[in-house]
Formats: structure tokens, sequence, C-alpha cells
């Protein structure tokens, strides 16, 4: 038999050395008693986050510059949920890790319309001034090519208004041929403002819902989102991943999985091919990283490392004086 | 005129029954000495023992404050300061029950605790942390507020890129609680009955230089005689 | 109200360390600390021996 072998049919084999006495059902109390004690401690004395949700009408008031220009990002196909792909729509092929296009094989399950659901449906479905209505006849009338050329104008021309800090200065809009996309994104800030918006967007004229995917893919289109999140340390670059908002612990846990966001190529999503597909990169990443951690004890030179580095000598020294 | 019963097949022929088989592999994997011992090897005596029952105990708080609020629905905790407690008392059974198995995991790490045919002790373990991380991730994901619209924005990303948010939504409310609440604390809790099991089936794994000390040699002796 | 609005994090801040690209919130820094703490501590200090030898 080999030494490794006789090694492992020795401490497989049930112990014939000295005993000592151990109460499970004790100990298990001890710990739950213990551990209940602390809770409650901590819940008692640190409490615990919740910082309210950002509504609609919060972010209409806040920014009623930015969330049009959004709006109008809807409608033109330009914001971040209408150019996602998969498993959205089909307007991009996603993420990929070299020829693993895992984002666009997974296909189109949730389909969204954007410039339909987060715009048009809920002017249709909310209080109409007489502008809206106008501009939603004049919209329906035309054809889908003109509708994407009216919005198109006016993101473009929203965007050369728009400032380095994100600000809008409306009076510096070019004039031009906008049809009724200013009207529509002025009726669905109105909207907004006045709270109509928080709810149509989720239930979309039904009774019941509890998907909220709609909500929060036009909410995160904006940088209103985003801005509080950093403004939380939240963000993506800093750490976010293991963060919380106030005060409190977030997920030390995820300190690996964070970590590599925070460094070259993957910090930068400009840079080509990684940057620009971290997310896909760093999953494959900590995929292989987890599955590494599974299978540790069939990895030789790192399921050796505790030999290499005796901190069992300390574990059971108690046990190796009894031996001398 | 009286009807005679076929008499009982004998005992010894239940080679094939699945019952029978199952009881005595049962029997002889996890009798009740092994389930619920009164001693362990003298070598097992050092504080960096207690950590595992310390994250069981911290996943049982867990669970019981979990169940409170379950019982009240997912908004109750914005607007009832008991339910600011209970959501406060799940919170931080959550940060002990990490801080309690990343120091088991250290601690079995180092003591390189998969010897011995363990290997499966310490897959399961390994498959418990993940399916935790992923539990917990559900969690963050319903509370309802902030923290929970940011955390669904981003994440979606990250499991969109490899197609996984194709099926599992994080922007969907209704999806996350209930994977939360039922789905994955199920799997979480196969897991860690499947690893707690294999410990008390294999026993706690002996000193890295036990295997090739004379002790051991000696011991071997023994066993052989 | 329970609930805090978000916006009050731009006047309470909650404290971070950052060193280098390194950046990590006070209460984390404890969190790891403790785990540290309790690693070290498990096996430094001395567990009691067994009442009876058996």
């Amino acid at each position: 038999m080999s030494t490794r072998a006789a090694t492992t049919a020795i401490d497989a084999r049930p112990w014939t050395g000295p005993w000592r006495r151990y109460d499970i059902i004790k100990e298990g109390v001890v710990a739950l008693v213990i551990v209940s004690i602390l809770t409650a401690l901590f819940a008692a004395i640190f409490s615990s986050p919740d910082d309210a949700a950002i509504t609609f009408k919060e972010w209409a008031t806040s920014s009623p510059e930015a969330f049009q220009a959004t709006a109008v990002q809807e409608l033109a196909g330009t914001s971040g949920s209408a150019t996602y792909g998969p498993p959205y729509n089909s307007n991009s092929d996603g993420l990929n890790v070299g020829p693993l296009y895992l984002q666009k094989w997974a296909g189109v399950r949730q389909g969204v319309d954007s410039a339909n659901s987060f715009v048009i449906e809920p002017l249709r479905n909310g209080v109409q001034s007489a502008e809206v209505t106008a501009a939603l006849a004049a919209w329906d009338k035309a054809t889908p090519d003109q509708q994407m050329a009216w919005a198109t104008a006016y993101d473009t021309a929203l965007t050369d208004a728009t400032a380095e800090d994100g600000s809008i200065d409306m009076t510096k809009v070019a004039a031009g041929d906008y049809g009724p996309v200013p009207a529509l994104a002025a009726g669905l800030l109105a909207l907004g403002q006045s709270g109509g918006l928080d709810g149509i967007l989720t239930n979309g004229g039904k009774f019941f819902s509890t998907n909220t995917t709609n909500p929060l893919l036009f909410l995160g289109d904006g940088a209103y989102l985003e801005d509080a999140a950093v403004a939380n340390h939240l963000g993506g670059g800093q750490w976010g991943m293991m963060n919380e908002t106030g005060a409190f612990p977030g997920q030390a846990w995820l300190w690996l999985y964070s970590f590599w966001y925070q460094i070259p190529p993957f910090s930068d999503e400009a840079q080509e091919p990684f940057g620009a597909n971290a997310d896909a990169y760093i999953w494959v990443i900590m995929g292989l990283l987890s599955l590494l951690l599974m299978l540790l004890p069939f990895i030789p030179g790192l399921r050796s490392i505790p030999r290499w580095i005796p901190i069992h000598r300390l574990i059971w020294r108690q046990y190796y004086k009894t031996l001398k | 005129m009286t009807t005679t019963l076929p008499e009982a097949t004998p005992a010894a022929d239940d080679s094939k029954m699945w019952t029978a088989r199952l009881r005595r592999s049962w029997e002889r994997n996890l009798p009740p000495d092994k389930l619920l011992p009164d001693k362990q090897p003298a070598y097992v005596a050092s504080w960096i023992y207690v950590f595992g029952v310390a994250t069981l105990a911290a996943l049982i708080v867990i669970v019981v404050s979990g169940l409170m609020l379950t019982a009240k629905g997912p908004s109750w905790y914005h607007d009832s300061s008991l339910g600011h407690f209970v959501n406060s008392l799940h919170f931080w059974s959550v940060q002990l029950f990490f801080i309690f198995m990343v120091v088991h995991l250290w601690g079995k790490f180092w003591m390189a605790a998969w010897r011995g045919r363990r290997a499966m002790t310490w897959i399961t373990g390994v498959i418990c942390f993940l399916a935790s991380v992923g539990t917990a991730f559900t969690g963050y994901l319903i509370q309802t507020n902030f923290d929970s619209q940011w955390i669904a924005s981003e994440a979606k990303d990250g499991l969109n890129s490899v197609g996984i948010g194709a099926f599992f939504n994080t922007e969907n409310l209704g999806q996350a609680l209930l994977l939360h609440v039922c789905l994955l604390p199920l799997v979480v809790g196969i897991v860690v009955v499947i690893h707690v099991l294999l410990v008390r089936k294999h026993g706690v794994v002996p000193p890295l230089d036990y295997a090739a000390s004379s002790v051991a040699q000696s011991d071997q002796a023994e066993v052989s005689s | 109200m329970i609930a805090s609005s978000v916006l009050a994090v731009v006047e309470n801040p909650p404290p971070y360390l950052s060193v280098g690209g390194f950046s990590i919130s006070v209460p984390n820094a404890i969190v790891i600390g403790v785990m540290l703490a309790l690693f070290v501590l498990a096996i430094v200090v001395p567990f009691p021996k067994d009442k009876e030898e058996s």
C-alpha cells in the first residue's frame, strides 16, 4: 500500500485511541442560547438599515430634466434597457467570454418593450391632459420610422444640452422637428411628479402584479438611482458590493467577487474585451474559484498547505502533549 | 373448516428489499451512539471546534426570525417597530452566521479536515457556503427599500451576462420572495443536514501527524489483533 | 416612519477606511476583524481538560 493510501486508511478508520466526555445536546443548546442572546443584543443596540425606496415621484420632482431625457431615450431606443439585449430584447448580442455568448444563448425570456411599457402605456392608462391626448394621437398615427426619427432627434438635442455633471439646461436645447416627443416626455414627467407612475409600471393596467421588472429597469436607466448609490458607497468601483446603507456591516463574504471589479482591466468599462465584458468574465472566474475550493481535497499542492504551515500543531497541542 | 395463513417470509431472505437495505445501511453508518454521542476522541480539545455548532445555532435563529417576518409579510418591518426589531434579529443573525461559518471554514482548512475519505464532508460544506450566499442575496432583494432597488438593478447584469438572468430575474420581487422564503432555505437545509450527518458518520478527523505516528501503529496493532 | 431617506447619508456618511484602491467601511472592517480575532483566539485560548480520564 502506498504511503498516501495507508495514511488515508488510518485516518478513515474508527478511532481507537483515548476519548473524552462530550454532551452533544448540551453543546447545541448552549450554542443556541448564546447566539440568540448575542443576536438580540445586537438587534436592540444597533438596529438594522432601512433606507426608503426611491419613488418615481421623488425622481421626477428632484431631476425633472434628467427624468424627461431618460423617457426620451426609451422612445429613441438608446436607453440601457432598450439596448441591453437578452433576456429583455434582441437589440444587442450581450456580453461574451471569448466565443461563449451565454447571455445571448439563454434567449429573450423576459421580453420588455421599453418605449411602450415605460412611456406610451403609462400615459395611455394615466390621467391625460389635452396635450398628452393630442401627443398620443400624433404618435399612434405616425409610422415606426417617423416615431424613431422624432425620438432620436430629440434624444440627440437633449444630449447636446447635457453638461458634464449630467444636468440639462432646457433653454439650450436646439429647436428641431421632434413631433409629439417633447409633449410625451413632459406628460410622463407630470404623471411621475403626481405619484401616478409608481404602481402603474408594476401593474401595467392589471390589478395584481408582483413583478417589479419594468419600474426597476426604467429607474435603472436614469442616473438618479446610481447617483444615490454612489453617494452611499454602493457603486461597483467603490467595493460597493460589500457595502450597506448607513453605518452597518454589509456583505463581507463578497470581498473576492467585489475585488475583481476594482482592478484593471475589469475596472475600465471601455476596455475590450475584458472591461466591456467584465460581468461575464468575473462570473466565470468566481465559478472556477468556487469549483477549486470545492475540489480542494483532490488538488495536489493546495491540499498540502496545512502540512507546510502547521497551524494544526497549535490546534491539537493538548493531544500532542499526551503522546509524549 | 379452518383456514391456514401462509407462513411469514424468513427474515434472512430480505437482501433485495429496499426497506431492509436502507434500515441496515442506516444502522451501519449512523447508529444511535454516532448520532447522539456522549464521548469524542481526546484530540477534539480546541475552541475552534465550536464554530460548526455556532454556525448551526445562528442558522436556527435566522430561520426563526425569518418565520416571524414571513408571518407578517414583506412590508411589515417598514411600519412597525416590533417588525423592525425582528428584521434586526434576522439581519444580525445573518452577520453572525457568516462570521462563524468563515471561522469554521478556516479551521477545517488548517486541519485538512477532508482527510480519511471525508472529501464529501468538505464538498458539502463548500456547497453550504455557496448556497447560503445565494440565499442571503435573495434576502437582500426582497427588502422592498432603496438597497434592494440598487442590488436588483446591479446584480441582474452579472446574472444576465452568463444567461442565468433569463431564468432568475432579480428584478421580479415575487420570484425573489418565493425563492428566499421557500426554495433556497430548503436547499440550504438539505445540504446542511447531509453535511452534519457526514460528520457524524465519519467522526472528527484525526490530527495531521497521527497516521504516521507510532501511536497509530500500535493502535492499528490493537485493532488487527 | 421607521425607514430613513437615502439622502440622509449625505448628511451622515458612515466612516470608510481607504488605502490606495482598497476601501472598506468601518463596520465591515470590524466584522472581518472579529472573524480573524475569533480564529486566533479559538486556536490559542486553552481548552478545558476532560474532567474524567476515560
